[in-house]
Order: C-alpha cells, then structure tokens, then sequence
C-alpha cells in the first residue's frame, strides 16, 4: 500500500533582485571575504577536528541563485583562497539552503533527496566534510562569534526555525 | 504484555543527533564506533571513546537508553577487533549491543554476562524457532525484525517467545535481505556485511549532465534524474536499468517505510520498541523525525482505539522522506 506524498518541503528563497545583485560581485573578493571571515569564526572551533586527508584538497561552493563560486582550501590555519581550477569537491545549492544547513535546520540528505543540493567530484572526501562538521554542536560554533554577531546568528536561525 | 512497550529507539551518527534525540523524546538511541564494525561506516560519521563517553553521560543524566550496533560480521583476520569493540561497549556503560554474528554473541555472553543482547535486523532472524535458538544460546533479549513480516506474522512471532521485539517504524527501505545482501559488492568490491556499508562514498559520484543527474558506482551508471524528479540514495537496488529495451526501477522503487498508522496494533502487539531509520542523517532530520514519533507514541499510549495520525506529523515525515512515495512495506498485505 502506497499513498503519495505531500509536497511540504520548504521553499525559502532569496528575492531574485537581491541574487542578482550579489551576483555581479566577483568572485575572488568574495572568497577572500568568505575565508576571512570563517578563519576568525568557526575556525578556531574547528581547528581540533581531524581533518587528515583533507588537508591539500580543494573545495568549490557554487551558490547558485548569485552565480557565484568559491573557490578553497584546507590548510592547518584554516580556509585559503584558491584559484578556480579542479576543485576535489563542489557542493552546489542556493544561498538560503546553505544558510539553512549552517544552521543546522536543514539536514542535507533531505536537500539532496529534493534535487536542491548537488555534491560531485569526491564523494567519500564531500561526505566526510559533512559529517565532520554535523559532529560538532551547533552551540560550540555559535561561541566562536564575537557577543552581538552570535546575537544577530541566533536571532536569524529563530526566525527561519519558524518559516 | 513485555516490560517495555513501543519504546522509541532512534539514530545517532553524532554526539549532537544523539543529543537531538534525547532532547526530542527517544527513549533510547543507537550508535556505532567509527570503524566497519558497525553497518553504517560512512567517512566521518560515528562516536569515538571520547564522544561515547560523553553520550552516554548525556543519555544517561536523562535517563534514555544507549544502544550501540556491532551488527557486522567479522572476518577471521579481524575478528580481535570486533571483540575489543565488546568489550569498549561494555566498559564505556551501553544498555545494551546489537549484534548480527553468533561467534560474537558467544563471545559477549561469556565475557560480560551482565551486557543486554539484541540481535541485530543484520542478523536475519524473521522466525520463532530463530530468534528462540539466540535467546537460549546467548541470552538474546530483544530482536529487531527484518522487514519481510506482515503483521499477522510478527504477531505469531510475539507468541511464541520471550524475547522482545523491535520493529522498524519510519526510514529508508532497502530489499529486505538485511545481512544476506551482497548487491552493492558487485559494483564496489565491498560486501556491506563486511566493510559496514552499502554504496560506499569512495565509490558514488554524481554529476550533474545535460541529460540530468547521474549516478554512478565505482564507474557504473545506475540512474539519471530529470530536473524535475526527486532523487534517492545511491544504491544499485534502487537505480533504474533498461531491461529488455526497457528502462525502469527493476529491482525497487526508493521508497520510505512509514509505520505511524499502524502503532496502535504494533501496541496491541506488545512490540516492545520502535527503530527508526536514518544514522547516516544530521541532527536537524534526528530532531524532527523523534519529535513526530514521540507524539504519536503518547497518543497511541494514552489512546490507542482513536488515534489517527496528525495530517502535520506526516507532512513533516513525507519531508524528510527518500524517494516520491512512502510505504508500510511488509507489514500490511495480504498475501504469506
């Protein structure tokens, strides 16, 4: 016996003004800006995780309602900008599921079960990622953010909690 | 009636899914070290001494229940390995170990009389005379059924034994030869009941190509979703193959098992407790599929004769749930 489904699956999108306007930014900046913010964030709550076999490999984040890609590395001091060429991973989705999955109100198989995430290249090195960082509570990263940004970080995941 | 009844026993891949579970409801959770001694080794994924420990500490403070699966088979060069990882389980302070393997059974019966057994879906017990033989032969004390019994079946089950029983409630569903399946060997080279998982990452790749996503192990393409189509694991039991000039699912559609409709006869039943699906999943799926069931098991407890599934609890699991549509697989038909 089989009934079908309902569709209730969350659709929260970016205004598309807004992604074009982001999309005319270029690329490298916004990775400098990307990795730069990460390293003085998360990272330091990140740094003890075992990342051998990850280090040296190079990611790509397509963020596909900007049109945009960042290009990066993993190195013992955290992310490095890189050049845009054969990334070991790339994970593509919109900016908004990717903000969900930070979060952590997105769980990503549900993403990628509705065609809304795309991992390709080296899956094994992708999912290790995932999981590595599925493996850290979301309160330890969010103490990695200075008073009033942790402040604006939980104010944001409360409001999409409720849509 | 069992000790228990319809306790919610749900997966852990993480420290924080097992904390979202406790948090959310599950009487007890179940987990796996991070090595193939369990049947979900996937890269990253799984607890460490360290983070066992503090699961444990975190589980037991509220008092939940902490499983851990041991529920692959070792290999006579590896078989040390599978023991030591007994005898983790049993000094780290689980409830219980869910084992699939007789010699291991053997061995934890003997070497730490006092550890709770269950066997393990992997072990493929789906008879009375099975299931009885691991209880007299290694004080078993509960069984997770695979998921090829209807309802009446599992009730003659129930009848003629002491042991508990769990059933699986809500997940993925695969071909329903738990511990005998071999399907994704072919492709991979790795037996699931050895290396612990099926389709493993070292071997999936997928691209995204003018004619759709494809899917591919180890080199074989086994689908290839339209823009529009909903995708699913990427297991060769759930690809689509052309067959005689044909191209569809050949083996099985993907498919979600979803059991809520059926909880008040599972309480009828005495099932002891209920598994749900999903260790390889993040604590965000963990969080919402307990949730669901914590509810519909206080409603089912508290009323059994009217209760109907929330049309909100099944959008939620329909949600979270692999493939277009869900099923209650085995368990409700008709045919023996």
């Amino acid at each position: 016996m089989a009934t079908n489904m309902t569709q209730a699956v969350q659709k929260t999108k970016m205004p598309e003004i807004v992604g074009k306007l982001l999309g005319q930014l270029p690329a490298w900046p916004a990775t400098q800006a990307f990795v730069t913010a990460f390293n003085l964030t998360v990272w330091k709550k990140l740094r003890e995780l075992d990342w051998d076999g990850i280090h040296g490999r190079k990611f790509c984040v397509v963020i596909k309602d900007l049109q945009l890609a960042l290009h990066f590395s993993v190195t013992q001091k955290g992310l490095r900008a890189e050049k845009p060429v054969q990334p070991d991973v790339i994970f593509t989705a919109s900016l908004m599921d990717f903000i969900r999955l930070a979060l952590r109100l997105e769980d990503p198989d549900t993403l990628f079960f509705n065609r809304r995430l795309l991992i390709e290249g080296n899956t094994d090195v992708g999912l290790r990622v995932k999981n590595m960082l599925d493996g850290v509570e979301f309160e330890t990263l969010l103490d990695s953010f200075p008073g009033p940004l942790g402040r604006v970080v939980m104010y944001a995941r409360k409001k999409l909690q409720q849509t | 009636m069992p000790a228990t009844l319809l306790e919610l026993i749900c997966p852990a891949g993480s420290l924080p899914a097992l904390k979202a579970a406790v948090d959310h409801g599950a009487d007890g959770v179940y987990l796996g070290l991070k090595d193939n001694t369990n049947a979900r080794n996937f890269s990253g994924l799984n607890f460490d001494a360290r983070s066992l420990a503090e699961g444990i500490g975190y589980a037991h403070g509220k008092h939940r229940k902490v499983l851990l699966a041991l529920n692959t088979y070792p290999q006579p060069a590896t078989l040390s390995r599978w023991q030591q990882a007994v005898d983790t389980a049993a000094e780290a302070g689980v409830d219980a170990i869910i084992l699939a393997d007789p010699g291991l059974m053997a061995y934890a019966s003997k070497t730490h009389p006092d550890l709770r057994l269950h066997l393990s879906v992997q072990g493929s017990a789906t008879n009375y005379e099975a299931i009885n033989f691991y209880h007299q032969h290694f004080g078993i004390q509960r069984a997770v059924l695979p998921r090829v019994l209807s309802l009446p079946q599992v009730e003659n089950v129930r009848r003629h034994t002491p042991v508990e029983l769990e059933l699986f409630g809500f997940g993925g569903l695969c071909v329903m030869v738990e511990g005998r399946c071999l399907l994704s060997s072919y492709a991979c080279g790795d037996s699931p009941n050895t290396f612990g998982a099926c389709s493993p990452g070292h071997a999936v790749r997928w691209q995204q190509t003018p004619q759709g996503m494809e899917t591919r192990l180890n080199g074989v393409l086994i689908d290839r979703y339209a823009d529009h189509e909903k995708a699913g694991y990427p297991t060769l039991c759930k690809g689509r193959f052309e067959v005689q000039g044909e191209t569809y699912y050949a083996l099985e559609e993907p498919t979600s098992l979803n059991t809520l409709e059926l909880l008040p006869e599972m309480h009828r039943l005495g099932i002891a407790a209920v598994k749900i699906e999903g260790r390889q999943r993040s604590p965000a799926y963990v969080a919402q599929v307990t949730q669901v069931w914590r509810a519909a098991i206080d409603a089912v407890k508290a009323n059994a004769e009217n209760f109907r599934p929330q049309t909100s609890w099944l959008a939620q699991l329909d949600k979270v749930s692999e493939g277009s549509m869900h099923t209650l697989g085995a368990y409700y038909r008709p045919w023996k």
